[in-house]
């Protein structure tokens, strides 16, 4: 690791290379962004926005059940339940005839209003209101390896599903009529999802880890013509407004998180301007 | 995968099918036989269960019964590859997926946004041009026009070359060019390979042209023959009364 921050002091001749929270919160970014640009791609297609925001909110009671049951490392209760949620919000969408945002609402609603409930009994809530917007320059070593970790963990797993799910996103009865068992990779999907919001969430924060997800993926669809496209545009654009959210909001004395956000929604913007129809 | 005509020998059951739903039924006992290098048609009213039937024998459904196959050896083989082409694809038109990438998800398991096998991608050319849509390839899914889809679709249907095509109202909704070049392109399906197909139909004038055999259904099975048999029977009349023979 000290290499990692000798190379980049010497490589960045700038004034928060000088900070290690920045060079950690630097090398944090750059593992979450393709991270979320990558599963970016398939929530859109999915049209799994507001799932993916529902997925955030549950993190709540995530941390609340982990109060409860007395877990060390929120980290667990956090991740089992939002994979739970996603699970459960997945099927109730398969199986019912209730339209899906109302399923996904009363999910989403429900997990934040129980959370509060538990997380402010005893008047102890600011204890955790960091989670509402993240705080990326706090990450530590650990958690950067963890990340990484995570960051291959995924590549790997998406050489293996993509070409499933791009076919299912296409059209299910399609998929299942090639044999493609449409529920099995939904729920690894939902599942790898769940498990890398919660891993980031605490940086990021549950208010905004939703955008980082969508908006890259949603500009690049705006602008790409085939799947290579979009994927490699959307890795892309999440990279590249990650770092400039972060050096921004450096310079501007702002949250990082919200910088980051603010740049994904202004090339958004801009991409929607240049969409191919 | 050897693009022998058919020879008729080939049989595809569909034994005793049944669907229900809550107190419903909503097929009961559908049974009939097709044959490789033969169009069925399966006709009927709207709600006689046509799309249930396609779904039960995708095993997409529930279902009662079966469906088996006898190879032209008198081999019985339990699983089939079927190759299906919907009748309206529902799908999010602004997705970024290419007519290149969506065929290519059916004949490689590695990733489609990066690897082209060359190989599979000159496949992919020949099979796109015997549909005439070669010069489709790079556009995006959703900027096609319907029978350009469905002509698509049939491309992707088609691999791995299925022993059973199923088409569900496969031209509803085209217009009549579109309509017309599908229709050559099955023409060619049936003379050249070894397939039996499936066609679920509105459209009785097409039948007669197009059908060897078909099954007329309500609920179950109420005629099979010949187009000629089915259509002068009086069941047909009866079910066809005063019903106009296009329907929306």
């Amino acid at each position: 690791m000290d290499v990692i921050y000798d190379t980049l002091g010497s490589l960045l001749p700038f004034a928060w290379a000088d900070y290690k929270f920045m060079i950690n919160a630097l090398i944090a970014v750059v593992l979450i962004a393709p991270l979320m640009g990558i599963l970016g791609t398939m929530a859109v297609n999915n049209k799994m926005a507001f799932f993916s925001d529902a997925l955030g909110h549950s993190a709540f009671t995530g941390i609340a059940l982990g109060v409860l049951l007395g877990v060390k490392n929120e980290l667990i209760s956090l991740i089992a339940f939002g994979v739970f949620v996603a699970l459960v919000i997945t099927r109730v969408k398969n199986k019912g005839n209730t339209s899906s945002d109302t399923v996904i609402s009363v999910f989403s609603s429900t997990s934040v209003a129980v959370g509060l409930l538990i997380l402010s009994y005893g008047g102890s809530f600011s204890k955790y209101s960091s989670y509402l917007v993240g705080d990326i320059l706090s990450i530590s070593k650990k958690e950067i390896l963890c990340l990484f970790i995570t960051l291959i963990a995924v590549v790997v797993l998406w050489v293996f599903i993509f070409n499933k799910l791009l076919i299912i996103s296409v059209n299910r009865e399609l998929a299942a009529s090639r044999g493609i068992k449409t529920n099995l990779y939904e729920n690894i999907f939902v599942a790898v999802v769940a498990v890398v919001v919660m891993l980031s969430i605490k940086w990021v924060g549950i208010l905004l880890i939703n955008s980082l997800l969508i908006l890259p993926s949603a500009s690049a669809r705006n602008i790409a013509k085939n799947s290579r496209q979009y994927l490699v545009s959307s890795v892309v654009i999440s990279l590249l407004c990650a770092v400039s959210g972060l050096l921004i909001s450096f310079y501007a004395d702002t949250s990082a998180g919200a910088t980051i956000v603010t740049v994904s929604a202004a090339v958004f913007f801009i991409t929607y301007l240049f969409r191919k129809k | 995968m050897a693009s022998e005509n058919g020879c008729g020998l080939c049989k595809i059951s569909v034994n005793n099918i049944g669907v229900k739903k809550g107190a419903d039924v909503l097929l009961s006992d559908v049974s009939f036989e097709l044959h490789c290098g033969e169009l069925t048609a399966v006709i009927g009213v709207n709600g006689a269960g046509k799309t249930t039937l396609v779904k039960s024998i995708l095993g997409e459904i529930h279902h009662e019964g079966n469906v088996s196959y006898k190879s032209h050896h008198g081999d019985e083989i339990n699983k089939i590859t079927i190759g299906y082409v919907p009748q309206h694809l529902d799908f999010d038109r602004s997705a970024p997926v290419s007519v290149e990438d969506f065929l290519l998800v059916g004949r490689t398991g590695s990733p489609v946004c990066f690897r082209r096998n060359k190989k599979i991608s000159k496949e992919i050319d020949k099979a796109l041009e015997t549909v005439g849509c070669l010069d489709l390839k790079k556009r995006k899914l959703g900027e096609l026009s319907g029978g350009e889809l469905q002509r698509v679709m049939l491309v992707n249907a088609l691999y791995p070359l299925p022993e059973l095509l199923i088409l569900d109202e496969p031209v509803s909704g085209v217009d009549a060019t579109g309509s017309e070049k599908f229709y050559e392109a099955i023409l060619n399906l049936k003379q050249n390979y070894h397939i039996a197909i499936a066609m679920v139909s509105h459209d009785l004038g097409i039948v007669r042209e197009f059908a060897d055999n078909v099954v007329l259904i309500n609920k179950t099975v109420l005629k099979s023959g010949t187009a000629k048999e089915v259509f002068e029977s009086d069941e047909f009349k009866k079910v066809f009364f005063r019903v106009p023979e296009r329907e929306a």
